[in-house]
């Protein structure tokens, strides 16, 4: 490829030209989709088009029974429950915590604000894999093995520093003139801020919560280590891991079930596609 | 691409940052807020401090400890000073691991980087129809949970029904049939490094590709001008431009390495054997199956000691570039 083709001027140029650069995309597509294809389809095949040693690249009868199995599955339901509540309090709590230090970081000066920030971004980078040992010993100590809360807070931890980062750069661009005049007009300034900079904060705070919400939502290190006991206070991912002891050798079902897990995920990066192509979870969400 | 009007923590390139609002500056600095700020940063505070400070220092500690299941029961652990780290640092076996992780680290990230560029160049090569499309399936790659995605390659490489399988016999490599990928060390370690690869690349892809997107085209127009050719463009214009965006994914990507624990502990559990333990699978393995909590906080710390050496780096490049919008 020697020349650039691209933005506004597209010269006339024979089609050959462009055929590698084609051929290379529709391989890219094909690399990127394939797994997420062959997961959905898989699950929607008979389990004995399944086991057949000619796979067929397309479903020529559909069916539903996989789902129905893994919707069936025992705890299914219950893990479901437990995975959006300490989600859902994960994130809530994240938030409001966050909305205040962004606030405090965005509008304020004060001695340290720098400092914080600094701190925030190390927070970020935290390296979350090597705590499990001194977590889960802190836990255990602290009667808080195979709790629910236990997730909820630690997955708070994980997704804070993201969170006030981001919220901090959407504040930023909210001009603090918009609430003087509230202010001005009678308001006090807590009332100020609810009722003139949260409606123009809305579209931010949906991002940057649903960002928070599939982290924690695909959490599996803490989830596996810090529930042993209680079976029934596991999450969706590690029951996901394990199941060859819920199916056997169901692939059908199993991929159903990773379908289910995986769908909101999917649909929420979907919709947030602008904001994902912008570099806006730089850092955040891997996996 | 609508990067410029968004407000983000991603790394960007100075040229693009919007002006900051002429109100935040104009803001009187000597306006006293008093409590205020302290009371609204105290809880992130308080949190960062007993879940991430507190574990951390209990992590150090306990690697000077003599800290095995008794402890853990009965508490009261004794000091040895550096003997955990001289046990480690003794076993061949902590010497492998290491070695693997190095090498797993790697080729993970060589092959991410060269990828990602590649796919970068040519999304920004291609028409509006054909960039939306590949944006698109890079993004639903990168959304796929990490647990579903591991077994969804369970499946793929199933030795029986897996597609892979059938798909390198009915191309004539008879030797595949009922290959089992997960019973050879090399084999289980390639398909880790697919899967991180195949998990990896949309994020630095997309990054890469919203940093090209700035390079004015005039600096392209001048340079083959000039008469550069395309490899000579890259090597002296764009990977220049993109070195601040280029570090940031780099270091990024290795640190992101060790994230690898779930696909491992999910897909092999280290094995067989030790072909696929790289350090955080070893520490939590010493730690939680082997109850020597001791050595396993060692071998975390010590994992955090050669991760800081690239934080390091990130945090440099980071932090030149918070300067730039203050």
């Amino acid at each position: 490829m020697s020349t650039r083709t691209v933005r506004p001027v597209v010269p006339v140029r024979p089609r050959l030209r462009r055929l590698p650069l084609n051929i290379a995309a529709a391989v890219t597509v094909v690399i990127c989709l394939f797994p997420v294809y062959w997961m959905i389809s898989t699950a929607f095949k008979p389990s004995k088009d399944i086991q057949s040693a000619d796979p067929q690249l397309f479903p020529h009868t559909w069916t539903l029974t996989h789902f129905q199995r893994a919707v069936d599955a025992d705890g299914f339901a219950l893990f479901w429950r437990n995975s959006i509540l300490v989600t859902l309090g994960a994130v809530l709590l994240a938030l409001l915590v966050a909305l205040g230090a962004a606030f405090a970081v965005a509008r304020m000066r004060w001695k340290g604000r720098r400092q914080f920030m600094l701190m925030v971004f190390i927070a970020q980078m935290a390296p979350w894999e090597s705590l499990i040992i001194p977590v889960y010993i802190i836990s255990r100590d602290t009667d808080m093995l195979d709790r629910l809360p236990t997730l909820t807070l630690i997955y708070f931890m994980i997704t804070l520093p993201f969170t006030i980062v981001v919220l901090r750069g959407f504040i930023g661009t909210i001009p603090p003139e918009l609430e003087e005049a509230a202010q001005v007009d009678g308001c006090t300034r807590t009332g100020a801020f609810w009722r003139v900079a949260m409606p123009l904060l809305a579209p931010g705070l949906m991002a940057t919560s649903l960002f928070g919400f599939i982290t924690a939502w695909n959490e599996f290190a803490y989830a596996n280590f810090l529930i042993i006991k209680q079976q029934d206070n596991r999450t969706l991912p590690v029951w996901l891991s394990s199941f060859q002891n819920t199916f056997g050798t169901d692939w059908g079902a199993t991929m159903a079930a990773s379908t289910l897990f995986a769908l909101p995920a999917l649909v929420i990066f979907l919709l947030l596609q602008r904001h994902v192509t912008s570099g806006f979870a730089a850092g955040a969400v891997k996996g | 691409m609508p990067v410029a009007v968004e407000p983000t923590s991603a790394p960007r390139t100075p040229r693009q940052r919007p002006a900051p609002h002429p109100a935040a500056r104009r803001k009187p600095a000597g306006r006293a807020h008093g409590l205020w700020p302290y009371a609204l940063i105290a809880p992130a505070i308080g949190g960062m401090l007993y879940l991430l400070v507190y574990p951390l220092v209990r992590a150090v500690l306990i690697s000077f400890q003599d800290f095995r299941l008794r402890q853990l029961i009965s508490g009261n652990a004794e000091f040895v000073g550096l003997r955990n780290y001289r046990t480690l640092l003794a076993d061949p076996r902590f010497w492998e691991v290491v070695r693997r992780t190095f090498l797993f680290m790697a080729v993970n990230v060589v092959l991410i980087m060269v990828i990602a560029t590649l796919v970068a160049l040519m999304v920004e090569r291609l028409r509006r129809v054909g960039r939306t499309v590949v944006l698109c399936s890079l993004v639903l790659a990168w959304a796929m949970p990490v647990v579903a995605a591991t077994t969804v390659f369970q499946w793929l490489f199933h030795s029986e029904f897996g597609i892979a399988n059938w798909a390198l016999t009915s191309i004539g490599l008879d030797s595949f049939e009922r290959y089992p990928w997960f019973a050879n060390g090399t084999a289980a370690f390639a398909i880790l490094v697919t899967l991180i690869v195949w998990q990896s690349v949309p994020f630095a892809a997309i990054t890469l590709y919203s940093a090209l997107t700035t390079v004015p085209l005039e600096l392209y127009e001048s340079a083959r001008l000039d008469g550069a050719g395309a490899g000579r463009i890259f090597r002296s214009v764009t990977f220049p431009m993109l070195r601040p965006i280029f570090l940031l994914v780099f270091s990024l990507e290795v640190i992101w390495t060790f994230k690898a624990f779930v696909q491992i502990w999910v897909m092999t559990r280290g094995g067989p054997g030790d072909a696929t333990t790289i350090l955080p699978v070893y520490a939590v393995q010493t730690a939680l199956s082997s109850q020597r909590y001791d050595l396993g906080s060692a071998a975390s710390m010590i994992t955090v000691i050669l991760m800081s050496g690239v934080l390091v780096l990130y945090f440099r490049q980071m932090f030149r570039q918070e300067d730039e919008t203050r």
